[in-house]
């Protein structure tokens, strides 16, 4: 237990230090990297409360597919980071809103928490022992039979996004010459050659 | 609870053989070795160019796009899992929301193979 417990203080303190790093280093491309350890640490963590599952897609979706996007955003955006710093006082009190906003929330979750410790279990589903039932089994025994709506909504999510994808950044570049195969395929003999019968010394 | 920890202990060991070993390296190459910096030492190469152009230049939005796409499917293929391992439990209805989450997505498959989001050009 003890060692369970270090183990926690360890990936939760480089978690919080690099979520720091990510809004204090000076190169984007380094907060990427910084955010890429922090999702790391982050699986760590849902590791030790026993949810493998979710680790694992931490792992595999954050780590290997969303940090990517952000790395090619970061450098897709050919901006100077000197300029872009100095109007940073002018998002001043947006930015505070939305944190101070955030600590209300924050707020509200811990004092719920302290006050009333029992309502959370009544709203979430019991969860089976972990030496019984796998944290991947406990969700798929939910997930699609009692939370099929939520399931299927998230279907509908993907699809939105990838046809926005695809609407926003999918251009036709002129000119290009494509090949298809059809086509070719389709073409017969008789269309495109023609036998001649060229007169002697007469040319075509 | 304790069981599944020790069966993740072996990985703890990796992380931290792998964090001591590096750490050893950059250290004991700072302490080992003979630090005399010059400028012709510190510059990128001995012979060749200079580097001449910043690493940061427009890339290609369809880098973005097939990202994109790849992520959706990831997602995909992360619902996918849970489904496979309990499919003997949750019974047909389980099975059909599968297939039906699996239609959604095919509508966007087709979608995008029709607008040829999938080729390079």
């Amino acid at each position: 237990m003890v060692i369970q417990a270090l183990i926690f203080y360890l990936f939760a303190s480089i978690t919080v230090a690099s979520g720091v790093m990510v809004i204090a280093s000076r190169n984007p491309v380094h907060s990427v990297l910084y955010l890429i350890l922090a999702f790391f640490n982050a699986a760590g963590l849902f590791v030790l409360i026993g949810a493998e599952f979710l680790a694992m897609i931490l792992v595999v979706v954050y780590v290997g597919a969303v940090a990517v996007l952000f790395l090619f955003v970061v450098m897709m955006l050919d901006i100077n980071f000197v300029q872009l710093r100095e109007g940073f006082l002018q998002y001043l009190p947006i930015g505070g809103l939305i944190g101070l906003i955030l600590l209300v929330e924050l707020g509200l979750v811990f004092g719920t928490w302290v006050l009333a410790a029992d309502v959370a279990q009544i709203a979430a589903l019991p969860i089976p022992a972990v030496d019984q039932v796998t944290n991947t089994e406990a969700i798929g025994r939910v997930m699609y039979t009692k939370y099929v709506y939520l399931f299927q909504a998230s279907g509908l999510v993907l699809l939105v996004a990838m046809i926005g994808a695809i609407v926003l950044t999918l251009r036709q570049r002129e000119g290009v010459r494509k090949q298809s195969i059809a086509v070719q395929n389709a073409r017969r003999r008789e269309d495109v050659v023609a036998t001649v019968k060229v007169p002697t010394g007469g040319g075509v | 609870m304790e069981a599944l920890l020790k069966e993740y202990l072996p990985i703890l060991i990796f992380i931290g053989v792998a964090v001591g070993l590096s750490l050893a390296m950059v250290i004991g190459s700072y302490l080992v070795a003979p630090q005399r910096p010059d400028s012709e030492k510190l510059s990128a190469y001995e012979c060749g160019f200079e580097a001449f152009d910043d690493a940061r230049s427009q890339f290609d939005v369809r880098f973005y796009l097939v990202a994109i796409l790849f992520i959706i499917f990831d997602l995909e293929v992360a619902f996918l899992f849970p489904w496979a391992i309990t499919l003997g439990d949750i019974g047909m209805f389980g099975f059909w929301s599968m297939v039906v989450f699996l239609g959604i997505l095919t509508i966007g498959f087709v979608y995008e193979w029709k607008k040829g989001a999938l080729e390079w050009e």
